[in-house]
């Protein structure tokens, strides 16, 4: 085990020390390791499999179901435009459209520059302001074709890069309160310890 | 029918910039509810909650005491919070986490004293990043506060409240496969019965799963009591709740009204609210409660703004979302839109839904398109038979969880109130909305 760094790795125990039982820990790490490469490399599977005592095949087949943890690489920005319902009312495929055409991709496709990565997205809870989309899971709203254009080249010229961290990274505030945080031991509740082994 | 003075229960603080921090919680009454509560004893505030007839807030809208009072009877082992908003045009709880979460983790903890249940998760939906990130830091500040730990305000009951990232999936809002999900697993939905959460949840054992908004009302509930809060209201349909209103309004976002007291027509035409049908067209359709429920015309308009009132006529509040269609709409592409997202969203466990709704959406897109033919809506309507049998309200279901018998609503709803429309894409080969 050798591909996270040793902050991750730390962080990465912590992490498993808040759980009754380490595999819940699975996303959360996956996450992390998002955070450190951009998407999840087959290196990064394998320490994930080791922490939470699993094998790479079963972390794969987890991470596979969400759309978030990409397996493949992916731009240094991935730029999700919702299309549901309230952002199809406000003109989503209009935008989705020119988002391809100024960006030269399809949905899942990548820019040559390796800049950007174009999704087509479920609704992302940003209705108010549709049609929305996001950089790296930060929110745009009430985009406009020149809205896009503006976004992009701030983007392009890291403008924004104090409000779009890159990609993989979700909760940048680290917990430092807790029960269960201090030394990355067990959790000291009775109900925590009351748990079977494979309860479920 | 009209809008009501009721009070603002869960964004009273939200006309401040920093309604996230700290400070302008305790500023603002924070915690005080979280005091009170912990001044009673458990069952004292459990009482509250059964006066309250809270309903859950996340679309099944089961009442909150009743689903405490199965688990009273025998020890509870975990709270969960479901933070995974995902049902389409549904924005509420977004607007929760991310603009007063200490409210959040005051409740949390009253629930969680209540319950007796000492290890409680936040489960946030993976999009919201910032969510997230304000519900972690007001967890930091709420521990080193006293609010959240062990011994909380000097009064011997502690929580330990962790905060868990989901990572796209849909699915992971109905609470068994968030369960699954927070074990670390794929998030299939589980057969109920047996795993209701209550009898066999996390790790296999008794569980409480609640909703963002439902747990956001309790403060207020336990500092006002609970018949303060079913003063509000009328009937099962108790205190105020937010409705995230979308679509082709003027006005969309997130407001707090009084249940029952306020009607679709208020909610969307009120220039304090909706402010009408965006560049003032005519309204065709509404969907209530989210894209799992069957849509309403021009004529429920005057429906109030009830669980009961709502179901009465055949649909639901479900999520508390609001979606208006106008007369540019085609009605045949949002139903498509609608289906294709519960085909991308299916688990893929069970065959009527894994398969059903790729066979519907495909069906739904050359019609959209202009490429399907007459028989094409007798199709539709015969997988969705095998999704839901009869394809009634509720619906029937053949499959594990309701992701599946959800999927008809829409399609049934396009069917019923615009048959002739759809038609109209076939006879001319193309959509007639361009």
């Amino acid at each position: 085990m050798a591909h996270l760094s040793p902050d991750n790795l730390e962080r990465a125990r912590a992490l498993v020390a808040l759980y009754p039982h380490p595999r819940s820990a699975l996303v959360p790490l996956c996450h992390v390791a998002q955070e450190q490469d951009g998407w999840l490399t087959p290196e990064a599977i394998s320490d994930i499999a080791e922490l939470v005592g699993t094998t790479p095949a079963d972390v794969l087949g987890t991470a596979s179901f969400y759309d978030m943890l990409h397996t493949e690489p992916v731009g240094t920005y991935v730029v999700s435009i919702c299309t549901n319902i309230a952002c199809m009312l406000r003109g989503a495929d209009d935008l989705l459209r020119h988002a391809e055409e100024h960006l030269g991709i399809h949905p899942g496709g990548t820019t040559p520059d390796g800049m950007f990565t174009l999704e087509e997205a479920e609704c992302l809870a940003d209705c108010g302001r549709a049609p929305c989309l996001q950089v790296n899971h930060r929110f745009f709203g009430n985009l406009t074709a020149e809205g896009f254009d503006a976004l992009v080249a701030d983007l392009r010229s890291g403008t924004l890069d104090s409000e779009v961290p890159h990609h993989g990274t979700l909760c940048r505030i680290r917990r430092t309160g807790g029960l269960s945080s201090g030394k990355g031991g067990p959790p000291a509740m009775a109900a925590a310890e009351s748990v079977p082994e494979g309860g479920s | 029918m009209a809008i009501t003075e009721a009070p603002r229960i869960v964004t009273s603080r939200l006309s401040h910039s920093d309604s996230h921090t700290l400070e302008r919680y305790l500023a603002t009454g924070g915690y005080e509810g979280l005091r009170k509560a912990l001044s009673m004893t458990p069952e004292q505030v459990a009482a509250e909650v059964d006066a309250a007839s809270l309903l859950g807030r996340g679309g099944a809208g089961f009442p909150a005491g009743r689903k405490w009072a199965m688990l009273r009877k025998a020890p509870v082992t975990y709270l969960v919070v479901n933070g995974d908003e995902s049902e389409p045009a549904t924005f509420k709880d977004h607007l929760l986490l991310e603009r007063d979460p200490h409210q959040l983790v005051e409740g949390v903890v009253i629930a969680a004293y209540a319950l007796g249940v000492t290890q409680a998760f936040i489960y946030v939906r993976g999009e919201l990043a910032l969510g997230m990130e304000r519900v972690q830091a007001a967890l930091n500040d709420a521990y080193e506060h006293g609010a959240v730990g062990p011994d909380i305000f000097g009064s011997g009951f502690g929580v330990d409240v962790v905060v868990h990232p989901g990572a796209g999936a849909y699915i992971c809002g109905e609470e068994t496969a968030l369960i699954e999900s927070l074990e670390g697993k794929r998030g299939f939905p589980r057969i109920k019965p047996p795993y209701f959460p209550a009898a066999i949840g996390l790790y296999g054992e008794p569980t409480v799963v609640n909703n963002v908004e439902t747990l956001s009302n309790l403060p207020w509930i336990v500092l006002n009591g609970g018949a303060a809060f079913s003063a509000l209201g009328e009937g099962r349909s108790a205190g105020t709740r937010l409705f995230a209103l979308a679509g082709k309004v003027r006005n969309p976002g997130v407001y707090e009204i009084e249940m029952v007291k306020t009607t679709f027509r208020d909610l969307i035409y009120a220039p304090v609210l909706g402010g009408g049908v965006l560049a003032g067209r005519d309204l065709k359709a509404i969907i209530p409660g989210g894209v799992s429920a069957p849509w309403f015309g021009p004529e429920h308009l005057d429906l109030p703004l009830g669980q009961d009132e709502v179901g009465a006529a055949g649909s639901m509040l479900g999520s508390g979302s609001v979606v208006v269609m106008d007369d540019q709409t085609c009605a045949l592409r949002a139903a498509w839109r609608i289906t294709k997202f519960f085909w991308r969203e299916s688990c893929g466990q069970c065959t009527p839904c894994r398969e059903g709704s790729g066979w519907l959406e495909k069906i739904l897109r050359r019609l959209e398109q202009g490429a399907g033919r007459e028989e094409d809506v007798d199709l539709l309507l015969d997988v969705c038979d095998n999704i839901a049998p009869g394809i009634t309200w509720p619906p029937q279901q053949t499959t594990i969880c309701v992701l599946g018998p959800s999927i008809p609503s829409s399609i049934a709803s396009a069917i019923r109130m615009f048959r002739d429309e759809i038609l109209l894409h076939v006879k001319e080969g193309a959509c007639p909305y361009g």
